[in-house]
């Protein structure tokens, strides 16, 4: 297995104590809780924990395929999640082609621009030539009813679903002198961040009291928020040695990748509510749509992409 | 009745494009002759519906389909060997075109019943005609007199959302877009009940199901 960095077997082994550990705990509290008020709460609990096992195989599965598997994973991702976007927003029988072009075209370019390693077009790609044209076409198709609300609903959709959510396989293309495989730095994100939302869950469902955002988002706590961002931190400054970091670093960033997965959330979370809906998508069972999974990582990709190309890339 | 080899896998096709979502909204699936009716946005309509329904009962509805549009080449295979499709001249339709006779529409109506049988249901877009997916259309009359003629006949509703913006009408290439398609409860022709009243009784219990 050449794809396979002993350091990435660790994290994998780590990931599977921890799904075994999580599964354990959720069969013990559905036999021991009989409460009816708590039973709702605990099977989403259990289906929430089989969905992170399904989650998990894809993701490392995907990552022992290599570049080409995580590339069409997250292209994969992007589609799915753009869907689940436009449907929730008003678009007009005028915006039907331009969409074709967001979700055919521009969303496979972006993932074929990371494949062949170009970083400078992969990182104007959306922010530069798709902002341009979604409004150009959308003149050209000629209706003017609400024209910059529909023109920048679709730029916001691929900016977010996809140019955002690109940058997390965009990792593999960082060649950092003396660090092995750039997978582990894919997965430290992905752990670090999907770990900060757990985290923030279990913490909220443990001694949430406080709502930080009770217009926004009713489910999020002081409490949740606080203790999810801390042992996240933790964990994050944990696995230093998978990192090109010092443990001080690893911090750091650790703590800016959960900072801006939270800001994630709650900017998708504002968007949920204006809609008037709770979750964006019913694919993944317990948790919503590939939306409401990927929302943190679609705000702290870019930012930790960065910070490493600037720190850490020659 | 065995189905066609390639229909599992286009029922799939269909329910993954339009990543439906199927409700049954005080109701539930039912193997007993049934007529399905639908509003109809787009030519994905009855691919979706039919494929939405649990495979037993799939393997013996067929759609009904225009005579004028499904007619040619390869439509027509499509249609005809993997749908089963049931097709049905448009009275409207053959007025336009000139020189043409009307449509007899108790031809057609002859045409259904041959076509249930006794144990097959149907596939049916009482609007006729595609619509913007704002509306949903007035009846045509071809639903009242089915009842007419098989009067316990099974009437279930099912709104389609969503389908009229993965492919509308005059586009040919689909986006994507999350559909849903709601069942509601079964419904007959009840006795002596005029043709206006039985058509917006039936269309009120299809629009019901847009919000729900």
């Amino acid at each position: 297995m050449k794809n396979l960095d002993p350091q990435l077997v660790w994290a994998f082994a780590g990931v599977l104590g921890l799904l075994s550990v999580s599964s354990l705990i959720g069969l013990v509290l559905k036999a021991v809780i009989k409460k009816p008020e708590a039973q709702s709460t605990i099977s989403n609990l259990n289906a929430r924990i089989g969905a992170w096992w399904i989650m998990s195989a894809i993701f490392a599965l995907t990552i022992v395929i290599g570049p080409i598997g995580s590339l069409v994973l997250f292209g994969l991702m992007s589609l799915l999640a753009l869907r689940e976007y436009v449907t929730l927003l008003p678009t007009r029988r005028a915006d039907h082609r331009t969409l074709f072009w967001a979700f055919f075209i521009f969303t496979p370019l972006q993932y074929f621009l990371i494949g062949i390693q170009w970083y400078g077009m992969f990182a104007i790609l959306i922010p530069v030539y798709a902002f341009l044209f979604v409004p150009t076409r959308l003149a050209i198709a000629g209706d003017t009813g609400s024209f910059l609300e529909r023109a920048s609903t679709i730029q916001w959709g691929l900016m977010i679903c996809v140019y955002c959510l690109s940058y997390t396989p965009a990792l593999l293309m960082l060649r950092i002198p003396d660090y092995g495989r750039p997978a582990k730095l894919m997965l430290y994100l992905v752990l670090v961040d999907q770990l900060s939302d757990v985290l923030q869950y279990v913490w909220g469902k443990l001694l949430g009291r406080h709502k930080i955002a009770p217009v926004v988002s009713p489910n999020k706590t002081w409490e949740g928020f606080l203790g999810g961002i801390l042992t996240a931190t933790l964990i994050g400054t944990a696995l230093w040695w998978m990192t090109p970091f010092t443990p001080a670093v690893a911090a750091a960033v650790s703590l800016t990748i959960t900072l801006m997965g939270f800001a994630g959330g709650l900017t998708m979370s504002a968007i949920k509510r204006d809609r008037g809906v709770k979750d964006y998508g019913t694919l993944i069972k317990g948790h919503g749509g590939i939306f409401d999974r990927m929302d943190s990582m679609c705000f702290a990709a870019p930012i930790f992409f960065h910070i490493v190309r600037y720190f850490y890339v020659r | 009745m065995k189905s066609h080899p390639l229909a599992g896998i286009i029922a799939g096709a269909a329910r993954l494009i339009s990543g439906v979502k199927v409700r049954w909204v005080d109701s539930e699936p039912d193997p007993r002759q049934t007529v399905y009716f639908a509003n109809h946005t787009s030519h994905l309509d009855f691919v979706v519906l039919w494929s939405s329904l649990p495979p037993g009962i799939r393997a013996r509805t067929r759609p009904v389909a225009a005579q004028d549009y499904w007619e040619k080449g390869i439509r027509r295979a499509i249609a005809v060997n993997v749908f089963r499709a049931v097709l049905v001249a448009r009275q409207q339709k053959n007025q336009e075109i000139q020189g043409t006779p009307a449509a007899d529409p108790r031809e057609a109506i002859d045409h259904m019943l041959d076509a249930m049988g006794n144990d097959h249901s149907l596939i049916l877009f009482p609007e006729g005609t595609r619509g913007t997916g704002e509306e949903v259309a007035a009846f045509k009359s071809g639903l009242y007199y089915l009842c007419q003629r098989k009067p316990d006949l099974r009437l279930v509703p099912g709104y389609l959302n969503n389908l009229n913006r993965i492919l509308p009408k005059g586009e040919f290439l689909p986006v994507p877009f999350i559909s849903r398609l709601t069942f509601g409860p079964a419904m007959c022709l009840a006795p002596d009940e005029p043709k206006p009243v039985f058509l917006a009784r039936a269309r009120d219990a299809l629009c019901r199901l847009r919000n729900i």
